[in-house]
């Protein structure tokens, strides 16, 4: 049977992939946030996942205005990186797990998670940057090291309100790692949420920062991650700014988990552009 | 929809904004192609007619004014797209959203 391995909460911040382009990583101001990866690569490499499924949302590549789920599912056999319109390089392609994604799919809806299901999906720097951020060794140009994971990519909309309560993300990560430890294949499954923290792009509060609300979180994801479910939408938006319910992304992974993990790193460090960056790993028990 | 309260300095995208915004975001939206990039600098005017803007929104196009742009009901991600196509990024976005420099806009 598939085996969680455990999860990852990354920072998803467009510049991060720009930094990896232009190979600042040692830059002054970049070294401080990339020292914080090297613990959570180390943990990666000694469990060696077969299939990372990264919970993220789109900001415009693959879902516009038009027609905007709630939650969605990646049904494919590989995804691309497209242009996003500000410069960054696109990245190799992803192979992806369809027999895994079906299996998700009716998991969800049969735990009554009416799931979009999406046979072409872009993903987006919200899925590539922390792709990118695990696995360096990567050739994000496609000449040398391919990824060695298959990924399953599921969106879950912080564009538009009404988004996804909190309580509703941490029941939809709860059904996925049902549907996952229900798997009927020997694979070992890593569940990345990406984003966040705290961070707000628009309005005279542009800039907003929470850093007493960013280590309430990383601290209760932990080992008290429904303390992080009372909140209302409009709550996380004041708390973590109107960007920062990425943190979305976040409780959806906690809850793949199951009651207890263990905390293999946990770091925070402002700013990357205008966002509290953060990266958590949680062994799974 | 009525918010339970309003949050200082701070939009919520509901469904009432990416309705009034929408002929906006998807002008903005097109510019993940470099060919509506560059069809937009050739011609700015028949780029927008092609996408039914109404006046406050051409008029904040044509201003390149971040505020103007989330008054008419533009989504920060999409406008994010066309700031781009003049080299800017959220930061710079920013920045003129509180009228002061980039640096001076950094949150520590």
């Amino acid at each position: 049977m598939a085996h969680i391995i455990g999860g990852i909460g990354t920072t998803h911040v467009p510049s991060i992939g720009g930094a990896i382009a232009k190979g600042k990583q040692t830059d002054p101001y970049w070294k401080p946030f990339f020292d914080m990866f090297p613990p959570v690569r180390g943990w990666l490499k000694s469990e060696r996942p077969d299939v990372v499924v990264v919970i993220y949302n789109d900001h415009g590549l693959n879902f516009f205005l038009d027609k905007m789920p709630t939650f969605a599912i990646g049904a494919a056999a590989s995804y691309h990186n497209a242009d996003e319109g500000w410069g960054l390089p696109v990245v190799r392609s992803f192979t992806g797990d369809p027999a895994l994604s079906w299996h998700l799919a009716e998991g969800l809806v049969a735990d009554e998670f009416d799931i979009v299901t999406c046979q072409e999906m872009l993903v987006d720097h919200a899925f590539v940057v922390p792709m990118q951020l695990l696995y360096p060794d990567v050739d994000p140009a496609g000449a040398g090291a391919d990824w060695p994971v298959r990924v399953v990519p599921i969106s879950i909309n912080t564009v538009q309100h009404p988004i996804p309560s909190a309580a509703r993300c941490y029941k939809f990560g709860q059904a996925i790692g049902r549907a996952i430890r229900r798997y009927d294949q020997d694979i070992n499954v890593l569940v990345v949420g990406t984003g966040g923290l705290s961070h707000q792009l628009e309005g005279t509060r542009a800039g907003f920062i929470n850093k007493e609300f960013d280590r309430l979180c990383l601290d209760r994801l932990v080992a008290h991650p429904k303390d992080l479910t009372k909140y209302s939408s409009e709550e996380l938006v004041e708390l973590a700014g109107s960007q920062g319910v990425e943190l979305l992304n976040w409780i959806a992974m906690r809850g793949a988990l199951g009651d207890n993990v263990d905390a293999i790193s946990s770091s925070y460090h402002v700013p990357i552009s205008n966002t509290a960056s953060a990266v958590l790993a949680l062994a799974a028990a | 929809m009525a918010h339970t309260h309003p949050i200082e300095g701070t939009i919520i995208f509901d469904g009432a904004i990416a309705q009034r915004g929408y002929a906006l975001n998807k002008l903005c939206f097109s510019f993940n192609d470099r060919a509506n990039r560059d069809a937009f600098l050739a011609d700015e005017d028949a780029y927008c007619e092609k996408f039914g803007l109404d006046a406050a929104q051409r008029a904040a196009i044509a201003h390149r004014n971040v505020t103007e742009l989330l008054d008419a009901g533009g989504n920060v991600y999409y406008l994010a797209k066309f700031a781009g196509i003049f080299g800017l990024d959220v930061q710079d976005i920013g920045a003129q959203q509180l009228g002061v420099t980039k640096e001076a806009s950094v949150p520590g």
